[in-house]
């Protein structure tokens, strides 16, 4: 336990020395809150309507974006190779790495999150909802992001394979939490998100361990 | 461990399916059956889609257009099987680490892929007539599309690892993670919106005429042989891959 907090301490803390990890999705996330009314018109109504389905679409594409960069950079300065070899699971890893990333870009995307829904004009009591399913459908985007920067370590193929391993998987989260308003609709998006989260210390850890075998 | 009661078993008593496990047994095992597969599963398919265009009734509501039927639902049927054997090859590669359970996850995958294909494709042609459009955000269809998304990301997550027997693994492991979240995947969109009939075939009983039932199930026999040959055909033809490269890499380490 200590272990895994010391581990998170240690990701978030890097994070926050590499701005670019947090604070390129949040540009990225709020890039897409504007270009829609661009493309759709600034009709106000069908604005507001759309406004949870263009946030989480947004959040979406925006975890998309750490990815790359998740495992890779601990594996190519050998940071990860050093962390294993001392007899740390990969596991433990990988679920810090969850628990950082849930942190680091969800703490970030729900700060961002009214904002980008006050420019859209969504009505105001659709909001405590709303954030309510972005906290849980971050932690599942961050499962997602563990589990594909893992088994991509070490591969050719970029943003494109990344998008499309893991948006096939996330669009259950994207339908209960874009209708938040829906009864039953938030519960099911965390049991989702949790579902995820708590299979990603696994998937992620045997990739991490094959990756270097 | 042998159980004194039952006497010595036979020595053929059942057939050794670890005997299977050994390349060459396998090689020879498949070669044997890959023509019986493909023959049958043609003929099969041949007979159920005849019996199924020209002999079984038209539906009350849906008139001729219900014949596409005979290749849309078996399509379906062994799309989705064919990912949960995937993920099944995955986890035994996974668990006895056997060099053909990985390589039987990438010649499923194409496959799979091929009748998720071809289900949707039937599915647009028949929804034309009937729903009026080529496309609609249909529940049922549109899980089919995930499923064939989730097929091709398999496919190139084996090809985007330079080291071949780590991209069989990393892909074994996403097809595993794949198939935990399909049943969400298929519950949630089919919740979200559906305009699709429900399933006519439950364990519980099915609620087609026999008429219709027969033609149906002799081709869907034939689509899971056809299925099994076609896997076998890539399975030979991915272990006469890897046999080649380990020569060429014998042959390169005796020049060097």
């Amino acid at each position: 336990m200590k272990l895994l907090l010391a581990l998170i301490r240690r990701d978030l803390a890097l994070m926050a020395g590499r701005p670019g990890e947090w604070l390129m999705p949040l540009a990225f996330f709020l890039l897409v809150a504007l270009l829609l009314p661009f493309a759709i018109g600034p009709d106000v109504a069908l604005l507001a309507r759309l406004a949870p389905g263009i946030l989480w679409v947004g959040a979406l594409l925006a975890s998309l974006i750490p990815v790359s960069t998740l495992f890779a950079l601990d594996s190519a300065d050998g940071t990860l190779d050093q962390l294993m070899v001392r007899g740390i699971a990969a596991e433990t890893l990988a679920a810090a790495r969850l628990v950082a990333l849930w942190l680091g870009f969800g703490g970030p995307l729900l700060l961002a999150a009214p904002l980008a829904a006050l420019m859209l004009g969504m009505p105001l009591p659709m909001l405590p909802p709303l954030l309510a399913g972005l906290l849980a459908g971050a932690l599942g985007l961050s499962a997602l992001a563990v589990i594909a920067g893992s088994v991509t370590l070490g591969a050719r193929g970029g943003a494109g394979l990344v998008a499309l391993l893991v948006l096939p998987l996330a669009i259950p989260m994207l339908l209960f939490g874009s209708s938040p308003t829906e009864p039953g609709a938030l519960g099911l998006a965390a049991a989702t998100a949790m579902m995820l989260a708590a299979v990603a210390p696994f998937a992620g850890g045997a990739a991490l361990r094959a990756s270097r075998g | 461990m042998r159980f004194p009661v039952l006497g010595p078993i036979p020595a053929m008593a059942a057939p050794d399916l670890h005997a299977l496990a050994n390349p060459l047994r396998f090689q020879r095992f498949a070669t044997a059956l890959t023509p019986w597969l493909l023959v049958l599963g043609l003929a099969f398919m041949t007979v159920g889609i005849w019996r199924g265009l020209f002999f079984a009734p038209p539906d009350y509501l849906q008139g001729e257009t219900v014949r596409i039927l005979y290749i849309h639902v078996p399509s379906a049927w062994f799309a989705m099987g064919g990912y949960l054997g995937m993920a099944l090859a995955a986890l035994a590669a996974m668990v006895w680490k056997h060099p053909l359970a990985a390589l039987s996850v990438r010649a499923i995958a194409p496959v799979g892929a091929l009748f998720a294909a071809i289900c949707l494709i039937t599915g647009s042609i028949w929804g034309r007539p009937t729903w009026g459009t080529w496309w609609v955000w249909d529940g049922r269809l549109t899980s089919m599309l995930v499923l064939f998304l989730l097929y091709l990301g398999v496919i190139a997550l084996i090809h985007s690892h330079d080291d071949k027997a780590r991209g069989l693994k990393m892909a074994g492991y996403l097809a595993i993670v794949g198939t935990l979240n399909l049943p969400i995947i298929k519950f949630s969109v089919e919740k979200w919106n559906t305009l699709h009939q429900p399933a006519s075939i439950r364990l519980s009983g099915s609620s087609i005429h026999p008429d219709m039932l027969q033609p149906l199930l002799l081709s869907a026999l034939g689509f899971l042989l056809l299925f099994a040959g076609l896997v076998l055909v890539r399975m030979r033809t991915l272990i006469a891959e890897q046999r080649l490269e380990m020569r060429a890499m014998r042959r390169a380490a005796r020049a060097g």
